[in-house]
C-alpha cells in the first residue's frame, strides 16, 4: 500500500473473494510466464514526500533561472511577468484535474474557457476561426502544413529562413511523414524575408508558404509584400506570429493570410525550461471543417439555456480515425486557460500599452548597445547585432549577473558573431544600460587573458 | 440572459483595467517613427476591459461548473484518471524549474538536464527499452514519432514499406497517426476471446508492412496471451513493433513491453504518471526504443557525458545524431510535466509502481465482479479476467429497458460521478469502458456499483428519467447537432448582445464596426 | 423523423443508397435505414457538378454529430445537379430521405448497371438478415 492507494488486508481479502480468485497473482494469469518479471525494476526505492521534495529542490537549485540573472535571452520563449491571479486560478482543482469535456453538461467551465480563448485568439490574429489549442508553436506550424496538404493536394512547402529554426525543423520532420518537400528561402541583407526569392521559389506544386512576424531576428516583415509574393500560384499563406507584438502590429488576418499560428508561452505561461505552453491555430472561415484539434461551439440546452459543447468533432481522430484532420487528442487546455486569463488581464488597452513599451525599449536597447545591427530596419521584441568578441561579452556579462542573449551562430552560421537580444516589459532601462556598459567595456578592453570558466561552451 | 453565462467579453466595460504597465522609462518615440505605416495596427484587438476582481470571480464561477477528479470518481476508460499528488504542483513551481529558460546554457541547467536524464532512465527501465526521448508533446505526437522512426529505420535499410497494421479496437489516434506518417491503415480483426485474431494477423503481416501498432492490454482491457506470437510474426515480416503505452498502468513491474518483443513504446505521462489532465492537457508522450531504432531518435537527446580530467560527469543536450529524424517540436519538450512525473516515480519506486499496477487491476476486476449482478442489462463484453479496465455493453438495457448507454451516462451526472468512456471501442455495441484506477478505495468502488444499480432500477421504473437526464447539472442536454450545423466558435457582439452597452453607441458614433 | 419506408418505385444499393431512374438520368440519396443509423445529419458536402462517379464507390460523405458515413454511388455517371438546399438544411436527409433529401442527379453512363440493384423487397430482406 502506498500513500495513493488504500488496499488494506481486509479489503484485499474481500475483493479477491468477490472476484473469485485466491491471490493478486491470479489476476495476471494471462501474462505468459516467460515474460513476467521475476525481479523488481531497477529503480531507486520510493521515498517520503519530504525526501522527494528535498531531492527535487536540490536539482532545481542547480539551475540558473530568470530570477537569478537579468536575461536578454529569447529566441522563441521570453521572460514576461505572469500575474499572480493566474497561479490562483490554475491551481483550482476544477481546472487542473478533469479531462477533455466529453460530457458537456458537467464541463461548462472548461468549454466556456475554450470558447473565450478562441475568441481572444481570433481578435488577436484578425482571423475568424480558432481552435482551442495545439501543443506549441513549431507543432502548430507543422499542423498547418498538414492542413495545406489536405486542402490543396500539392506536395511542396516553402518556408522563409526568418521562421524560427525549431519550427522549420519540426516542419521538415513532420513533412517527411506526410510526404512533402520543404524548401527554404533566404533573408535579404536587412534580415527580412527576401520576397523576390520567395516568389521565385513558389510554383504550381506549392501547397503553402510560411513566414513569421516578427521574424526570428525581430524584424518586422512587410507582410503585404510577402503575402503577394507567396500567393501567386494559389498556395496557402501561413504566418507564425508572436502574440504580444500584435498589440502594435497589424494582425496577419488583415493581410489576407489563410492561417495564423504561433507560440503562446508569452501569454501567461511560465518558461518551464521550454514547456508546457500552448500553440494557437487560427484560420480563414473556409477552413473551419479542416482545423486540427478541439473546437468549442456555442449552443443551447433543452431548457433554452446558453451552453457550450465540443463541436465539429467529425474532424477529429476519435470519429474520423484515419481520415482525421490531425491525430491530436490531449492538447494544452490548462495553458490555454492561462492564455485567455492573461489576455483578459492585459485587456484591450493593456495589450497596446505593453506592446508599445516593448517596441520603444527594443529600439532604445539597440541604440544603447551601439553594436552593428544585422537587421537595421524596424524591429520589435528582439533584434540582432554583431558583437566582435562574444566570448568576452558573455563572460563579463555573466560576471555581472546578466545573460546577454542568444548566440545566433548556433542556428544561423551566416551570422557569426551574431547576438540576438530579447526585450520584454521586465527588461528595464536600467538593466539595458547595464548591458550596454558591459558591451562598451568589452569594446574598450577585448578579451583579457585568463578568462573565467564561465560561458563559451555552446 | 442568465448572469452567470456571460463570457468575459460581455463583462467588459470601457475604461476598466486589471493591468497597470510599468512606467515607460525610455523615450516615448511615436510608434509611427518606429514602424512602417503599413505594419501599424489601427484597430485594437477587442479584448475585454475588466478589473482584477471581475476576472477572478468570472473564472472562479466557471470552474464551479466543472466536475473534477478531486471531487469524485472519474472512471473514464483509457484515460487513467488517477489522483494527482499535490506535492507535484509545489515542486513544479520551484523557480529553478518554472523560471528556467529553455535555451539556458546546459552548464547552468544541470539540475533540469539531470532530472530529464533520470526520468529517461526510469522510463527505459519500466518499458524494458533503454533508449528514450522525452520530446513528444503528448501520446499522439509520441505515436507519430514512433512511425517516423519506423520510416527512417526502413529507409535506412533501403526498404520502402507502405502499410501499418492496427487492430480494429485501436484508439482513434492510431489510424489518424498512420495517415499523418504517410502510411496506409490495415485493420487486423479481434478474435472471440478479445485478443488479436492470429490468422488474420498472419495473413496481413506481409513484407509490405512497416509496423504493427498495438496496446497490451488492449482497449477492451484484456491482456493478449499470444503477445509473443504476435510480435514474432510481425518481426519475422521485417516490420517494427510499436506499443501504445496508454494502458501501461496495468503492467508496471509485472511485465515490460520491451520483453514481449516491442521496439518502440510511448508513455502518456498524463495517464500513467499522473500529470494532471488540465481539462485537456498539457501532457507528454515520451518514447523508448530498442537499439536498432535508437540512431533515429529525435534531437536533442539528453545525455550524460564523462567529465574531463576526472571531474564529475555532467549532463548535456546532444545534437550530433546524423541519422536522427530531427525535431518534432521546439526546445526539449514539456519539462514541467517531466518534473511531476519524475517526482511521482521517486515517490513510489519500483515497489510502489508495481503496487500501482496490481491495485489498478485488482480494482477493475473487483468492480467488474460487483457489476456482474447487472449482467442482464449491462453484460461484460468479454467474460474473462480483465486488467486495469473492462468494457460493458449497454445492449441489454437497450433491449429490455429501452434506454441506451448514453442515457445511463447522462443519469450518472446527476449522481456526481463521471461516466465511463462511452461508445468506444467500436467493436462493442453500446460500449461503456470503465477504468477505476488504483487510487480509488473499495468504498468508492462499492458506491459506484450502487449508483449503477440504482440507475438500472430507475430505468425499470421510469426510463424517461434517464432519457431526459441530466437534471441537476448547470446545463441539461445540449443541442450538439445545432452546434455542428451552424458552428458559432467565437463571441461576436450583435444587436441582441452587444457586450459593453456603451461600446455599441461609440461604434455607431465613430463608424467603426466590430469584425 | 419519417417512418421507416422503402418506396416501391426506387432501386436500392446494399450500402444503403437509393436510385430513382428517369430515362438516361437518375437521382440518388440514402435510405431511411441509413439516415436512422446516422442520427440527425448536420453536414453534407456534395461533389462538384461535372464530376464522374463510379458505381459502388463513395462519392461524398454525410455527417452527424458523432459519425461520418460514406455515400456510395448505386450507378455510374456524371453529376449534372446537386441538391443545394442541403447546405442550409441537411436535416432534410432525415425528414424526407427520398424526396427533399435527394443528394445528386447524374447522367448515367451504363444503364445495364441498373440490373445489379435491389428492388424494395430485396433491400428490406437484406436489412432483416443484417447487413
Amino acid at each position: 500500500m502506498s500513500r495513493y492507494t488504500g488496499v488494506t488486508d481486509q479489503d484485499l481479502r474481500e475483493m479477491l473473494d468477490a472476484i473469485g480468485v485466491g491471490s493478486l497473482d491470479d489476476l495476471f494469469a494471462d501474462v505468459p510466464e516467460g515474460v513476467r518479471l521475476d525481479h523488481p525494476i531497477d529503480l531507486p526505492d520510493g521515498q517520503s514526500e519530504q525526501e522527494v521534495h528535498d531531492h527535487l529542490a536540490s536539482l532545481a537549485a542547480r539551475n540558473l533561472h530568470c530570477d537569478e540573472e537579468v536575461s536578454f535571452l529569447g529566441a522563441g520563449m521570453y521572460d514576461h511577468y505572469v500575474p499572480a491571479l493566474i497561479d490562483t486560478l490554475l491551481q483550482r482543482s476544477e481546472f487542473l484535474t478533469p479531462y477533455t469535456p466529453y460530457q458537456p453538461e458537467i464541463s461548462q467551465g472548461g468549454l466556456q474557457v475554450m470558447f473565450e480563448f478562441q475568441t481572444a485568439i481570433s481578435e488577436l490574429t484578425g482571423l475568424p476561426v480558432s481552435n482551442a489549442s495545439v501543443y506549441e508553436g513549431p507543432s502548430a506550424l507543422a499542423a498547418a502544413g498538414y492542413l495545406a496538404k489536405l486542402e490543396t493536394g500539392r506536395s511542396r512547402l516553402v518556408v522563409s529562413r526568418g521562421v524560427h529554426p525549431h519550427s522549420r525543423a519540426a516542419l521538415r520532420t513532420h513533412a517527411a511523414g506526410y510526404g512533402m518537400e520543404v524548401v527554404e528561402t533566404p533573408l535579404n541583407p536587412e534580415g527580412a524575408t527576401d520576397s523576390e526569392a520567395l516568389e521565385e521559389a513558389v510554383d504550381e506544386d506549392t501547397a503553402a508558404v510560411f513566414v513569421q512576424q516578427p521574424n526570428f531576428l525581430g524584424t518586422v516583415e512587410e507582410l503585404g509584400e510577402v503575402v503577394e509574393a507567396g500567393k501567386t500560384t494559389g498556395a496557402m499563406l501561413v504566418c507564425a506570429a508572436d502574440p504580444l507584438p500584435l498589440g502594435v502590429l497589424r494582425p496577419p488576418g488583415e493581410f489576407g493570410v489563410d492561417v495564423c499560428v504561433g507560440e503562446g508561452q508569452t501569454l501567461g505561461n511560465r518558461l518551464d525550461y521550454g514547456g508546457p505552453s500552448f500553440g494557437f491555430f487560427a484560420a480563414d472561415q473556409r477552413f473551419i471543417r479542416k482545423l486540427p484539434g478541439r473546437i468549442a461551439g456555442e449552443t443551447r440546452d433543452v431548457d433554452g439555456r446558453r451552453g457550450f459543447v465540443l463541436t465539429l468533432q467529425t474532424r477529429e481522430q476519435h470519429i474520423r480515425r484515419e481520415k482525421a484532420t490531425h491525430n491530436i487528442c490531449t492538447a494544452q487546455a490548462l495553458n490555454a486557460l492561462a492564455g485567455v486569463v492573461y489576455l483578459s488581464w492585459l485587456g484591450k488597452r493593456g495589450l497596446v500599452e505593453l506592446a508599445e513599451l516593448m517596441l520603444r525599449r527594443t529600439h532604445y536597447a539597440r541604440e544603447a548597445l551601439g553594436l552593428k545591427p544585422i537587421n537595421p530596419g524596424p524591429v520589435v521584441r528582439e533584434f540582432a547585432v554583431r558583437a566582435p568578441d562574444l566570448d568576452a561579452l558573455f563572460e563579463r556579462a555573466r560576471a555581472e549577473g546578466i545573460n546577454p542573449g542568444f548566440r545566433l551562430a548556433r542556428e544561423y552560421p551566416e551570422y557569426q558573431e551574431g547576438l540576438l537580444v530579447a526585450i520584454t516589459e521586465r527588461r528595464t532601462r536600467e538593466q539595458i544600460d547595464r548591458l550596454a556598459a558591459v558591451v562598451a567595456s568589452v569594446r574598450r578592453e577585448p578579451a583579457a587573458a585568463g578568462a573565467a570558466p564561465e560561458g563559451g561552451r555552446e | 440572459m442568465s448572469e452567470d453565462v456571460l463570457t468575459i467579453f460581455e463583462r467588459s466595460r470601457a475604461g476598466r483595467r486589471a493591468f497597470v504597465p510599468p512606467p515607460t522609462d525610455v523615450p516615448e518615440v511615436p510608434v509611427e517613427e518606429l514602424l512602417p505605416a503599413s505594419a501599424i495596427r489601427r484597430r485594437p484587438a477587442e479584448l475585454p476591459e475588466v478589473s482584477e476582481p471581475e476576472i477572478v470571480r468570472h473564472y472562479t464561477t466557471l470552474s464551479a461548473k466543472n466536475f473534477h477528479l478531486d471531487e469524485g470518481f472519474y472512471p473514464l476508460g483509457s484515460c487513467t484518471m488517477k489522483h494527482n499528488p499535490k506535492l507535484h504542483e509545489r515542486v513544479a513551481a520551484l523557480p529553478g524549474h518554472a523560471r528556467l529558460h529553455p535555451l539556458q546554457d546546459p552548464e547552468h541547467a544541470q539540475g533540469a538536464l539531470e532530472l530529464m536524464w533520470r526520468l529517461q532512465d526510469a522510463l527505459g527501465e519500466i518499458a524494458g527499452l533503454p533508449h528514450v526521448s522525452l520530446q513528444p508533446s503528448a501520446g499522439s505526437q509520441g505515436e507519430l514519432t514512433g512511425l517516423l522512426l519506423t520510416r527512417a529505420y526502413h529507409e535506412d535499410r533501403g526498404e520502402e514499406r507502405r502499410k501499418v497494421l492496427t487492430p480494429d479496437t485501436a484508439h482513434g489516434t492510431n489510424p489518424a497517426t498512420v495517415t499523418m506518417a504517410g502510411y496506409e491503415v490495415v485493420k487486423v480483426g479481434t478474435s472471440a476471446d478479445g485478443g488479436v485474431d492470429l490468422d488474420d494477423l498472419r495473413e496481413k503481416a506481409t513484407d509490405d508492412v512497416a509496423c504493427l501498432m498495438l496496446t497490451n492490454p488492449n482497449t477492451l482491457g484484456l491482456f493478449d496471451r499470444n503477445i509473443e506470437e504476435i510480435t514474432r510474426t510481425v518481426s519475422d515480416a521485417g516490420a517494427t513493433l510499436y506499443y501504445d503505452g496508454a494502458n501501461l498502468n496495468a503492467v508496471m513491474g509485472v511485465v515490460r513491453p520491451g520483453d514481449t518483443g516491442f521496439d518502440i513504446v510511448h508513455f502518456n505521462l498524463h495517464k500513467t504518471f499522473t500529470q494532471p489532465h488540465g481539462g485537456g492537457g498539457p501532457g507528454a508522450g515520451p518514447i523508448a526504443c530498442s537499439a536498432r531504432i535508437a540512431p533515429f531518435l529525435p534531437v536533442p537527446q539528453v545525455v550524460r557525458r564523462r567529465g574531463e580530467n576526472g571531474s564529475e560527469p555532467y549532463f548535456d543536450l546532444d545534437f550530433d545524431r546524423p541519422k536522427s529524424i530531427g525535431r518534432l517540436r521546439g526546445f526539449q519538450g514539456n519539462f514541467g510535466v517531466f518534473v511531476r512525473s519524475y517526482a511521482y516515480i521517486r515517490s513510489l519506486g519500483a515497489d510502489g509502481l508495481k503496487d500501482v499496477s496490481q491495485v489498478a487491476v485488482l480494482n477493475a476486476n473487483y468492480l467488474k465482479a460487483r457489476l456482474a449482478e447487472l449482467s442482464e442489462y449491462l453484460p461484460v463484453a468479454f467474460d474473462r479476467t480483465c486488467m486495469h479496465e473492462f468494457v460493458l455493453s449497454g445492449r441489454g438495457a437497450r433491449e429490455k429497458l429501452g434506454v441506451r448507454t448514453l442515457d445511463i451516462a447522462k443519469r450518472m451526472l446527476d449522481h456526481t460521478v463521471h461516466p465511463p468512456t462511452v461508445y468506444f471501442p467500436l467493436l462493442v455495441d453500446e460500449a461503456l469502458m470503465i477504468e477505476p484506477t488504483e487510487t480509488e478505495t473499495k468504498e468508492r468502488l462499492d458506491h459506484f456499483a450502487a449508483v449503477v444499480k440504482e440507475i438500472v432500477e430507475e430505468a425499470k421504473e421510469d426510463p424517461e428519467v434517464l432519457k431526459s437526464a441530466p437534471h441537476t447539472t448547470p446545463v441539461r442536454r445540449l443541442d450538439e447537432a445545432g452546434a455542428a450545423k451552424r458552428p458559432v466558435v467565437r463571441w461576436r457582439p450583435d444587436a441582441e448582445n452587444p457586450g459593453d452597452p456603451g461600446r455599441a453607441e461609440r461604434d455607431a458614433a465613430s463608424g467603426t464596426g466590430a469584425m | 423523423m419519417a417512418e421507416a419506408s422503402y418506396p416501391e418505385d426506387l432501386k436500392y444499393h446494399s450500402e444503403h443508397d437509393w436510385a430513382r431512374v428517369d430515362g438516361d438520368q437518375a437521382t440518388f440519396g440514402i435510405t431511411w435505414y441509413a439516415q436512422d443509423a446516422l442520427g440527425e445529419v448536420v453536414f453534407f458536402d456534395p461533389p462538384e457538378v461535372g464530376a464522374q462517379i463510379t458505381k459502388d464507390q463513395a462519392y461524398a460523405e454525410v455527417e452527424s454529430v458523432k459519425a461520418v458515413s460514406d455515400v456510395f454511388a448505386p450507378l455510374s455517371g456524371e453529376i449534372v445537379e446537386v441538391n443545394e438546399e442541403l447546405a442550409e438544411s441537411p436535416e432534410k436527409i432525415n425528414q424526407d430521405p427520398y424526396g427533399e433529401g435527394w443528394m445528386v442527379r447524374v447522367r448515367l453512363s451504363d444503364a445495364s448497371e441498373i440490373d445489379s440493384l435491389l428492388d424494395a423487397d430485396a433491400y428490406q430482406e437484406l436489412l432483416q438478415t443484417g447487413s
